[in-house]
C-alpha cells in the first residue's frame, strides 16, 4: 500500500517538473494578471506570438492566470513562477518587492508612464432612465440612494472606488478633514451590501436588482452592458480618479527562466500601437495618443487625478485608509 | 419480504412526511440546481455548447478528475483503516482521535490552502529546499492533491465509524473463533456488511473533492489549462462577465456528480437480492 | 505494535496495530503536521496583538454569527436531514432514486456557484425571496441568508450517515416493541432514535464543523455587512489581503480552537450516551 502511495506521489512529482522543461525554440511566459482581463490577454496574446514569431522565428507560448489582484500577488510571492504580473494596483506589485525581493523596488519607472500601459476610471453604472436623477458624487450621499460598492477590504477595485469618491470629496471641500471623513460617512451610510469582489456587486446590483448606482471600473461598465442588456445608463462623474493597472517584470523568474528578452518584449508590446488598439477595444483607455484619439468617442472626457497626486502613492493610501484601523474602518463604524 | 402493520405508520403519516421531504429537497437541492441550469442555456444552446468545446474548459475537466482519482482511493484507504481500528478495539483517547479525524471539516478552505502554502511555499518552511532541488508542489498537480485530501478527509472514515459501531463486532469475533484470519474476516465479513456505507462515503468524497473550491484555489496558482480545477474555471468565467460559461461549466460539475450516483445506483439494482436478504 | 498492543482492552481481532499505527500516521501527514504550521504563525503575534485580536468588536461579532449559525444549520440539518433520510429509506414513491441522487448535490456545486444560485432564490426578486418580501422579511444579505447557505452545504452530511443505519435496522426490534403495545411514536422515541442516535450525532457535529468554515457559498448571500452579516472566514481573507498572515491564522487559531472542543463534546456525549444505553 505504501509503495502505491510512494509511487503516485513521485509521478505527481514528475508532472508537476515535466510542464516545466522547454526546447530552445519556443520559449513560454506565465503571465499572472487580475480579473477580469481574460478576454483582453487573450487577444494580447495572440497578436504578441505573431509578431515574436516574425521577429525572431520563436514560438511564445503565455500562460494565463486570473484572479483577485491580491491574491494573485501572495501566490507569485508564495513561489507561483510569473514572468511578468499585470495587476490591478501598483500596492500589489509593491508587495512583490516587500516580500522576498521578487521585483526590483523601482520597477514604476522600468516603463513608460508609471508602468501602466493602459488606464480606466471608475464612473457610475444607474438604472436606464437614470429614475433618481444621479449625476454627480454629490448625488450619492442623498437620502434614499442606495449605492453598490464591493468591500475594499477584499477588493482592489472597490479600493479605487473609495479613493475616487476621497479626492472628489477633498477638491470639493477644499481639503477639511472633517467634511471630507463626513462625506465618506455618508456615503458609506447608503451602502447596503458589501460583496468581496467586483463581479458579485455587479450581479447584485444587475441581477439581484438591489440599489440605485453601481460604482464600477469604466471598461467593466463594457461588459456589463455586453453581458446583461441595455437595462443600464452610464453616468460620468465630474471628475474622477485615474486607475492605472501597472505591469512589471519579475525580475527573479525571469533570472531563473531565462525570459528577460522576451518578457521584456511581451510587455513592452503592450504600448505598440497593436496593443494599445487591442486595449482600446477592450474598454481600456489607451496612452498612445493616436489611438486614443481614434477612440475618444468611446472614452468621455472627465477630469482625472491620480493616486500619486492625491494620496501619496498606494504604499500611503492602503495603510492609511485600508488596513485595519484605517480610514474606511473608522468611517464604517460611524455609518 | 413483508413488512408487518405494526412496523408502519398510517397512510396519511407517510404520505405528509413524504411531501415535507420532498419540500426539502426542491427547496434546497433542486431549485439552486436549477438556477444553476437556466443559467446556462440563458442565451441558448450555442453558447453553452461553445464553452464545452474551449481547451480551457477540457482541459480544467482532465485536470479535476484526475485530483479526484488519487485523492478519492487514499481517503478510501485511510477511512478503512481508520474506522476498523477504532469501532473493533477499546482503548482510551478514542473521541479525541475521532474528533481529530473531523478537524479538517471545520478548518475554512482558505486555511487548508494556506497551511500547504506555509509548507512548501517559497518563504515557507520547505520551499528553499523544494527549490534547491527543482520540485514543485504548490502551483502543481501535489498541491492541488494534497489540499484535496485534506478537505475530504473524514469523509469514508466518518460514514463508517457509526456504521461499524452499529453492527459491533460479534461476526468478525465469530469468523475468527472458527479460524478465519483477520483479514479474511475484514473481506468476507465486515465489507460486504457496510458497501452501502462504504459507497456513500465514496460517492460524498468523490463529490466534495471535485467541487473543492475554497483550498484548491489558495495552492493551484489558476494557470488556464495547467493548475486549473473545473470549479476555478467557473470563477474566472464568472469573473469574466461569462455568465453563461460560468454556469455552463458548474452544470458539468453537477452532471459529473450525477454520473457517479448513476453508478451508485446501478450496482444497487445489480445487487437488489443481496441487498434484501443482507440483514439476515 | 507490542506497546500499541498494550495500551487498548484486549480482544481476538487482529490488526489493531497495522490499523491504529496507519491512522495516526496519516493524520499526522495529511492534517496534524500541516495544522500545526499555522500555530507556529500564530504564535508569531505578541500576547497584546492577540489581546487587541480577541477583544476587537468586529472580530467577536464575526465569531459569533459563524459559529451560532453554524450551531442553527447543524440543528436544521440534522432534523431535515433525519425526515430526508427516513422517506428515502422507508418509502417507496415515484421518484425516489432521483431524489436520492440529488442529495450529494451541495458537494458537487462549486461553493460559489451555490451562493451565488442561493442569492438568486432568496434575493427579494428571487422565486422564493419574492414571497416573504411582502411580509417584510429579508432573507439574501442578512444573518438568515448565511443560515441558510451553511444549512444547504451541511445537509447531506445527516441524510447520508443516518441513511446506512436505517437501511441496516432489524425491523424484528420495531415489530416487537409494536407487539408489546408500543405506540409507532412510542417505538420510534424509545427504539428507532437511540440506535440512529450516533450517527445523528455524527451527522450533527459534521454539518456544524463544515458550516463554521465554509466561504465560498455563503460570502454571496451575507452582504458583509462588518458586525452584522460578517462571518469570520472573511476576516481572514481580510487580513491576508494586508499580507498579514500571522494575523490570519491567529483567527484560524481561535476557530479551530472553539470547534476542535465542540466536535470533542458531541464525540464524548454521543459515546456516553451509548455505553450507558442498555
Amino acid at each position: 500500500m505504501n509503495k502505491i502511495i510512494v509511487s503516485l506521489v513521485a509521478s505527481a512529482l514528475v508532472l508537476g517538473i515535466a510542464a516545466k522543461t522547454q526546447a530552445a525554440d519556443s520559449v513560454t511566459l506565465l503571465n499572472v494578471s487580475y480579473d477580469p482581463t481574460r478576454e483582453l490577454y487573450q487577444r494580447i496574446n495572440d497578436a504578441f506570438a505573431k509578431d515574436w514569431k516574425a521577429k525572431t522565428g520563436q514560438t511564445v507560448t503565455i500562460n494565463q492566470s486570473h484572479g483577485g489582484s491580491g491574491k494573485q500577488a501572495r501566490s507569485v510571492i508564495d513561489g507561483l513562477e510569473a514572468d511578468v504580473v499585470t495587476l490591478g494596483l501598483a500596492g500589489d506589485i509593491d508587495a512583490l518587492v516587500q516580500n522576498g525581493g521578487l521585483v526590483a523596488p523601482k520597477w514604476q519607472s522600468h516603463f513608460a508612464n508609471n508602468s501602466t500601459p493602459y488606464t480606466s476610471t471608475i464612473i457610475f453604472l444607474v438604472r436606464k432612465g437614470n429614475p433618481k436623477g444621479i449625476k454627480d458624487w454629490d448625488d450619492l450621499v442623498k437620502p434614499g440612494v442606495e449605492v453598490i460598492t464591493p468591500n475594499p477590504k477584499t477588493s482592489g477595485g472597490a479600493r479605487w472606488n473609495y479613493l475616487a469618491a476621497w479626492g472628489y470629496a477633498e477638491d470639493k471641500y477644499h481639503g477639511d478633514k472633517a467634511k471630507v471623513e463626513g462625506y465618506i460617512t455618508a456615503l458609506l451610510h447608503n451602502v447596503p451590501v458589501l460583496d468581496s469582489g467586483a463581479r458579485g456587486s455587479t450581479t447584485s446590483f444587475a441581477q439581484r436588482e438591489l440599489g440605485d448606482v453601481l460604482l464600477a471600473w469604466e471598461n467593466e461598465a463594457g461588459l456589463v452592458i455586453q453581458e446583461f442588456g441595455d437595462n443600464f445608463d452610464i453616468v460620468v462623474p465630474s471628475e474622477s480618479i485615474l486607475a492605472e493597472p501597472p505591469v512589471a517584470i519579475v525580475d527573479k523568474v525571469v533570472d531563473k527562466h531565462g525570459t528577460r528578452k522576451v518578457a521584456e518584449a511581451y510587455l513592452t508590446f503592450l504600448y505598440s500601437p497593436e496593443g494599445q488598439e487591442i486595449e482600446a477595444k477592450n474598454h481600456f483607455r489607451p496612452r498612445d495618443p493616436k489611438v486614443a484619439e481614434k477612440y475618444a468617442k468611446d472614452f468621455p472626457k472627465i477630469k482625472l487625478f491620480t493616486i500619486d497626486q492625491k494620496f501619496g502613492g498606494w504604499s500611503k493610501a492602503q495603510p492609511e485608509h485600508f488596513n485595519d484601523g484605517g480610514t474606511f474602518d473608522q468611517l464604517y463604524a460611524k455609518r | 419480504m413483508s413488512v408487518s402493520n405494526a412496523t408502519r405508520e398510517p397512510r396519511w403519516v407517510q404520505i405528509t412526511l413524504t411531501l415535507l421531504a420532498l419540500l426539502v429537497l426542491a427547496l434546497f437541492l433542486v431549485l439552486p440546481l436549477a438556477t444553476v441550469i437556466i443559467q446556462a442555456l440563458s442565451k441558448g444552446v450555442d453558447r453553452s455548447i461553445a464553452t464545452l468545446e474551449n481547451q480551457d474548459t477540457l482541459s480544467a475537466i482532465r485536470l479535476t478528475l484526475t485530483v479526484a482519482l488519487i485523492s478519492v482511493p487514499l481517503n478510501l484507504i485511510f477511512g478503512l483503516s481508520a474506522s476498523w481500528a477504532i469501532t473493533k478495539f477499546t482503548f482510551p483517547g478514542k473521541s479525541l482521535l475521532v474528533s481529530l479525524i473531523e478537524i479538517p471539516f471545520s478548518v475554512s478552505p482558505v486555511i487548508s490552502g494556506l497551511i500547504f502554502v506555509l509548507l512548501f511555499g517559497l518563504r515557507g518552511l520547505f520551499g528553499p529546499w523544494l527549490i534547491d532541488h527543482d520540485m514543485k508542489i504548490i502551483f502543481a498537480l501535489p498541491g492541488l492533491v494534497l489540499a484535496t485530501v485534506f478537505v475530504t478527509f473524514p469523509f469514508v472514515a466518518r460514514e463508517l465509524i457509526p456504521l461499524m459501531e452499529e453492527q459491533g463486532r460479534d461476526e468478525e469475533e465469530a469468523a475468527l473463533v472458527l479460524g478465519a484470519g483477520g483479514f479474511r474476516a475484514f473481506w468476507s465479513i465486515t465489507l460486504p456488511n457496510v458497501r452501502w456505507g462504504l459507497l456513500y462515503g465514496v460517492l460524498l468524497c468523490n463529490a466534495r473533492a471535485m467541487g473543492e473550491f475554497g483550498a484548491v484555489s489558495v495552492v493551484s496558482g489558476h494557470v488556464r489549462g495547467l493548475t486549473n480545477t473545473l470549479p476555478l474555471h467557473v470563477e474566472i468565467l464568472y469573473n469574466d462577465y461569462d455568465f453563461v460559461g460560468a454556469f455552463t461549466a458548474a452544470s458539468i460539475l453537477a452532471l459529473l456528480a450525477l454520473v457517479t450516483l448513476i453508478l451508485k445506483t446501478a450496482l444497487e439494482w445489480w445487487h437488489r437480492d443481496e441487498l434484501a436478504s443482507s440483514r439476515h | 505494535m507490542i506497546t500499541l498492543n498494550r495500551w487498548r482492552t484486549p480482544s481476538i481481532i487482529p490488526g489493531f496495530g497495522l490499523t491504529a499505527g496507519y491512522t495516526v500516521f496519516y493524520l499526522s501527514l495529511i492534517v496534524l503536521i500541516p495544522l500545526s504550521v499555522l500555530l507556529l504563525k500564530a504564535l508569531n503575534l505578541n500576547l497584546d496583538q492577540w489581546v487587541a485580536l480577541i477583544t476587537d468588536k468586529r472580530v467577536l461579532a464575526a465569531l459569533r454569527l459563524s459559529f451560532v449559525g453554524a450551531l442553527v444549520a447543524g440543528f436544521l440539518d440534522t432534523v431535515l436531514g433525519l425526515l430526508v433520510a427516513w422517506v428515502l429509506v422507508r418509502y417507496s414513491f415515484p421518484g425516489r432514486k432521483i431524489a436520492d441522487a440529488l442529495v450529494d448535490l451541495p458537494f458537487a456545486l462549486p461553493t460559489a456557484v451555490a451562493g451565488i444560485a442561493l442569492t438568486a432564490l432568496y434575493a427579494k426578486n428571487g422565486w422564493i425571496g419574492q414571497f416573504f418580501e411582502p411580509l417584510g422579511i429579508k432573507i439574501a444579505y442578512t444573518p438568515i441568508g448565511v443560515v441558510i447557505a451553511m444549512t444547504f452545504i451541511g445537509l447531506p452530511f445527516v441524510v447520508r450517515t443516518v441513511e446506512p443505519i436505517l437501511q441496516d435496522l432489524d425491523r424484528d426490534v420495531e415489530e416487537a416493541a409494536a407487539s408489546l403495545g408500543a405506540s409507532r411514536l412510542q417505538t420510534f422515541a424509545h427504539v428507532l432514535l437511540p440506535s440512529l442516535g450516533p450517527a445523528l450525532m455524527a451527522g450533527f457535529s459534521l454539518a456544524t464543523a463544515r458550516a463554521v468554515g465554509e466561504y465560498g457559498s455563503v460570502i454571496f448571500i451575507a452582504g458583509n455587512m462588518p458586525g452584522i452579516s460578517e462571518i469570520a472566514p472573511l476576516l481572514i481573507i481580510t487580513k491576508l489581503e494586508q499580507y498579514d498572515y500571522n494575523g490570519a491564522a491567529a483567527i484560524a487559531v481561535i476557530m479551530l480552537a472553539i470547534s476542535f472542543t465542540l466536535l470533542l463534546a458531541v464525540n464524548i456525549i454521543s459515546r456516553k450516551s451509548r455505553s450507558g444505553a442498555p
